[in-house]
């Protein structure tokens, strides 16, 4: 029995983005798995050495297109309780919008990629036509499509009339109604089934262990969810975390689908209870000194930010630790026992981010 | 298995949900943040825009009155227009386009200096 | 973040760790923030239930630090990052990649997050150092 070395390279017809796997294969069984990143590296945690730190807001938010404007939400959260800056109610409530429509977004992207990882590509443009009346509600009401740029320290750029919240209601009853009657075709169908129901198993306790978070993990019956803190107004809207308990890709998929609709439902308990008031408040000089950990709910998972200064205007270190950093080792206990061709279909079904991972 | 069945025949009988893109265009929504265009009659030549630039695109030079901005730096965040005191910077609601050459945008007006010279 | 940080010596690191690991906590990040021209900080993340714990660990560059990985395995990809960053080498550590998980191999012994650099020779003694003040790269206009 002799064993191959197969590389699944970083260049792949289903990888969204460059990933290297070498897998040790006996005979179309796989047996070991050895990860390797590095092909995306920017570097963009040293660019903070010659910003301000008002300007490094801009550079947060584009470490990752998809999840951008959760990464600035947890950097001015993080600022914000070193400095001691109240934000206004209605500014919060604002950012639970727009950040519930940013993970509706990046769902839908995943569901449709999901259904392309099978060849199932009628479904995959269905999904991506719902995700742009998403994106147009983005472009309505910040200016841009994918990187939004609302947040700032102290609070958001930009107001919604009572007009906009009204429309944006009633536009996403339209976006509920579509993916409810999409959800049976791919998660009922027998082909989508035998190829995803009891693959790539991950059992609660190996989840805990390996650190693994997000839908990873809620996927095998863990019920931790970072909205539980209560940032930013989450802490007045009700809502609970989505779990599935069987732990493989049909479950993975499932939880995602349904985390759709309960976005939908907390914008919806958003619109209703949002305060007048102002928008941002006033911020003035520098952080002090000191260091501070600040940490938010993005689609994939639980980001960390760790910010150090020193007490003047450029911050000594900002330390990002993505969700996907964070998924990636269990994949060296889901692979192993696998045939080759399923490969694709389970590392897809973590969700992987690779531009977020490798600053 | 006719799950996808009635949306099958709901696409052929509804409207097409594309539209022939070079020939129809749609209406761009209000606030949308596209090419940076400055009206150099007001500007006092102050440098808050570029100071506050995240990328550093915009030089401005008081002595001469020259404000410069590289297009293919910018990231279109619209923190100068909100920055500028005599709110003389202003957003396009439509894309830069794509181009073949890197140009930079060079205005030129006149300094506050010379103004008051000129008026005096 | 000050109330809930523990500093450690370098014996002590696997020990409360192993502590942590008994009590429930799961691991979160390393973090590295260089101090001066000699230290390296390491500042270790876990969490459990929502809340936080730090253990901070100081680190002369060029001495070898014991890895995490025998207590959490999910600290490999943190440690690598470490090691190819500030150059801080590790001993024990599960899956290795020897400094080549994020830069090339034309830059493997340098350190490119650090603003001071300490070659370090194969059994992990200093060898030598080196300045690599940071290069501007495009910030404010003046």
């Amino acid at each position: 029995m002799k064993s191959t070395v197969i590389p699944i390279g970083p260049q792949h017809p289903v990888l969204p983005e460059p990933i290297h796997l070498k897998l040790t294969v006996v005979d179309e069984v796989i047996s070991e798995v050895v990860p390797s990143l590095g092909f995306v590296h920017r570097g963009l945690e040293m660019l903070v050495d010659n910003r301000d730190y008002h300007q490094v807001v801009q550079v947060v938010e584009r470490v990752c297109g998809i999840c951008s404007m959760m990464h600035a939400m947890c950097y001015c959260q993080g600022i914000e309780e070193m400095m001691g800056v109240e934000v206004p109610p209605r500014a919060k409530y604002l950012r639970v919008i727009w950040s519930e429509l940013h993970r509706m977004h990046s769902h839908l992207l995943w569901l449709g990629l999901f259904a392309d990882s099978f060849g199932f590509e009628s479904l995959f443009m269905q999904f991506w036509r719902i995700r742009e009346k998403v994106l147009d509600i983005h472009e309505a009401t910040t200016g841009n499509r994918v990187i939004v740029s609302v947040n700032t320290i102290g609070g958001v750029r930009k107001d919604l009339d009572d007009d906009q919240i009204e429309w944006i209601v009633s536009e996403l009853k339209n976006v509920k109604r579509e993916v409810r009657r999409l959800g049976p075709t791919l998660l009922d169908d027998y082909t989508v089934k035998k190829r995803t129901v009891g693959r790539g198993v991950l059992t609660s306790q190996q989840a805990i262990d390996l650190g693994t978070v997000g839908p990873t993990l809620r996927a095998s019956g863990v019920a931790r969810d970072m909205r539980q803190l209560g940032y930013a107004a989450l802490g007045e809207l009700d809502f609970e975390p989505v779990t599935e308990e069987a732990g493989d890709s049909w479950a993975r998929c499932k939880v995602r689908f349904k985390e759709v609709l309960a976005s939908i439902d907390i914008i919806r308990q958003a619109a209703e209870k949002t305060p007048g008031g102002e928008i941002a408040a006033k911020v003035k000089g520098a952080p002090p000194e000191g260091e501070t950990v600040s940490r938010v709910e993005q689609p994939r998972g639980e980001v960390f930010y760790y910010i150090k200064s020193k007490g003047q205007k450029k911050l000594e270190r900002l330390r990002i630790r993505t969700p996907t950093f964070a998924n990636i080792p269990a994949l060296l206990a889901i692979l192993p026992g696998l045939y080759l061709s399923d490969v694709p279909v389970v590392v897809l079904s973590i969700d992987p981010c690779i531009s977020c991972t490798e600053r | 298995m006719f799950k996808m069945t009635p949306n099958i025949l709901r696409n052929m009988i509804t409207d097409k949900a594309t539209r022939l893109y070079p020939f129809e265009t749609r209406e761009p929504w209000t606030g949308v943040r596209g090419e940076l265009g400055i009206d150099i009659e007001k500007c006092t030549f102050c440098g808050i825009c570029a100071l506050k630039c995240p990328t550093g695109c915009l030089s401005v030079d008081k002595k001469e009155g020259l404000w410069v901005c590289d297009p293919f730096v910018c990231v279109y965040c619209g923190i100068c227009v909100e920055s500028c005191p005599k709110k003389c910077l202003y957003q396009d609601l439509v894309y830069r386009e794509p181009a073949d050459e890197h140009e930079k945008i060079v205005m030129k007006g006149e300094p506050p200096r010379k103004k008051k010279e000129a008026e005096s | 973040m000050e109330a809930q940080s523990i500093s450690v010596k370098m014996d002590q690191l696997l020990g409360e760790t192993a502590k942590l690991q008994v009590e429930g906590y799961t691991f979160v990040a390393v973090t590295g923030v260089e101090i001066d021209a000699e230290t390296v900080e390491l500042i270790y993340h876990f969490d459990r239930d929502l809340e936080m714990r730090h253990l901070r660990l100081s680190v002369q560059k060029g001495v070898r630090v014991p890895s995490i990985t025998p207590v959490y395995l999910a600290a490999f990809l943190a440690e690598n990052e470490v090691q190819d960053l500030f150059g801080v080498a590790f001993s024990g550590l599960a899956v290795d990649f020897k400094g080549t998980l994020y830069t090339e191999n034309e830059m493997r012994g340098q350190s490119p997050f650090c603003r001071y650099t300490v070659v370090a020779s194969e059994n992990g003694e200093a060898a030598g150092a080196g300045d690599n003040s940071s290069e501007n790269s495009s910030g404010e206009a003046s």
